[in-house]
């Protein structure tokens, strides 16, 4: 596939990789914010070949796994008034809450709906204009603006049975409070490159110049992820943090402006509860007032009990990078992608379902 | 979650509406971010709306800097 396939060259691979060991004249320690590149480093084995070299731990970039257990419970609530339909992304539907997951909740009699896109839930509520559709919206900056767009349309077609559960999330917010928190030492950040398609390479300024860190913005083909690296142990190794876009081909340094105007009219920036973080200002998005008639968090308002962790499940210090997944007690043991206890196991870009998928440390528990 | 996928604009109809082909299904995304995208174009795909459109001079440019990488370090990238 054209700008996949050149971007997989087994030669080129292996030069970069050269010029990575012999650049990284002590260990670089590197965090992947994002979940996907958590997978494309061990789909094509980059942690082996640049061990020794390059330390790489997984960030909290996976959007199902830092959406907090009682924002969870709120939405398999939801899907329990009389009435509503829920659709979501399938990802979200094996995710455990305090009292169960969306697919226990189907199975009890709740009507849940995967879709693809927002606009299939759209055409669900005009299908259906006796029913009330509530779409459950979780993502980054990547998927935000497409529930953006969504809304604007529900707004014109006056879809009055069409709402969205925000649960979106921003993730500069969440870079800082890992590296405020200071429980991790890190010499680089390979930055996202869906959301950096959005927000632009320039939204990690920021890290360079707070913090003396550099970030570099990659793509999802070891080509892209070998040059970020390359780009970030240049830069710890001669200490001159700055930006790096490597995904050129995806990125433009301000990013998609269409996309940014659209979270803009639709949401304000509000302060979120993370799983694992607690709540993080300024880094969650919520339905304006010119919307809320399409917000299901006021149309159907829920008590929230504050809920406890699954127990034993140490998700929350794997997404802030502390310990990798063959730490938790019940790794491969207790929790298997077939029987996950937390939500690290469940979704696919999840840290523990990517070391479990390609077998790094279930050897160690067995 | 973040997943997107390049992929060519195979026809466009009213309201920035475009047809592709997904895996094999052709399927109706929207073009609501990225205005400018015309038949034949590249864009990224995410949850039915393309996010951007593919840069063919960049692509170009990063492979070249690859290159030279290769070529720098005294190798022959014959092979590629
Ligand atoms: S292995 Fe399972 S229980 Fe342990 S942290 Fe990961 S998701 Fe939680």
């Amino acid at each position: 596939m054209k700008y996949i396939d050149e971007f997989r060259n087994p030669q080129l691979a292996t030069r970069l990789v050269a010029q990575i060991r012999r650049e990284a004249t002590r260990p670089v320690r590197l965090m992947e914010f994002c979940g996907g590149h958590t997978h494309a480093i061990f789909r094509f084995g980059l942690r082996q070949l640049l061990a020794g070299k390059v330390v790489l731990s997984s960030g909290p970039g996976c959007p199902v796994c830092v959406t907090a257990a009682a924002d969870l419970d709120h939405a398999i609530a939801l899907a329990g008034v009389p009435g509503v339909l829920l659709t979501t992304f399938g990802d979200m539907l094996r995710v455990p809450g305090s009292r169960g997951t969306l697919q226990d909740a189907r199975a009890q009699g709740a009507d849940v709906r995967l879709v693809y896109s927002p606009l299939d839930a759209l055409k669900i509520a005009r299908q259906h204009p006796q029913r009330e559709v509530v779409f459950l919206g979780v993502g980054f900056e990547t998927t935000a603006p497409g529930i953006a767009a969504t809304l604007v349309q529900a707004q014109q077609e006056s879809l009055t049975n069409f709402s969205v559960l925000s649960l979106h999330k921003l993730t500069p917010p969440a870079m800082r409070a890992i590296l405020d928190a200071g429980e991790v030492a890190l010499d680089g950040i390979i930055g996202p490159g869906h959301v950096s398609v959005i927000t632009g390479s320039q939204a990690w300024q920021f890290l360079p110049r707070d913090y003396a860190i550099p970030c570099a913005v990659a793509g999802f083909e070891p080509l892209d992820l070998l040059s970020a690296i390359s780009a970030l142990v240049q830069a710890s190794v001669t200490q001159t943090p700055t930006v790096t876009n490597s995904y050129g081909r995806s990125v433009r340094p301000a990013g998609n402006l269409v996309a940014q105007q659209l979270l803009e009219r639709v949401f304000d920036v509000v302060p979120a509860t993370w799983r694992g973080f607690g709540e993080i200002p300024a880094s969650g998005l919520q339905l304006r007032a010119a919307f809320a008639a399409h917000d299901a968090a006021l149309r159907f308002p829920l008590a929230l009990t504050p809920v406890a962790e699954p127990p034993g499940c140490r998700c929350g210090e794997i997404l802030r990078g502390v310990i990798q997944p063959p730490a938790c007690g019940l790794f491969g043991r207790g929790c298997t992608p077939r029987h996950p206890i937390g939500p690290c196991m469940v979704s696919a870009e999840g840290a523990c379902a990517a070391y479990f998928k390609y077998g790094i440390g279930v050897e160690l528990k067995t | 979650m973040c997943l997107a996928i390049p992929t060519q604009i195979k026809s466009i109809s009213k309201n920035h509406n475009a047809v592709v082909e997904l895996g094999g299904v052709q399927r109706e995304i929207s073009l609501i971010m990225t205005p400018e995208a015309k038949v034949g174009d590249y864009v990224l795909i995410h949850t039915g709306y393309a996010i951007n459109l593919m840069s063919d001079e960049e692509a170009q440019a990063s492979l070249d800097a690859f290159a030279e990488i290769a070529l720098i370090q005294g190798e022959s990238i014959a092979a590629f």
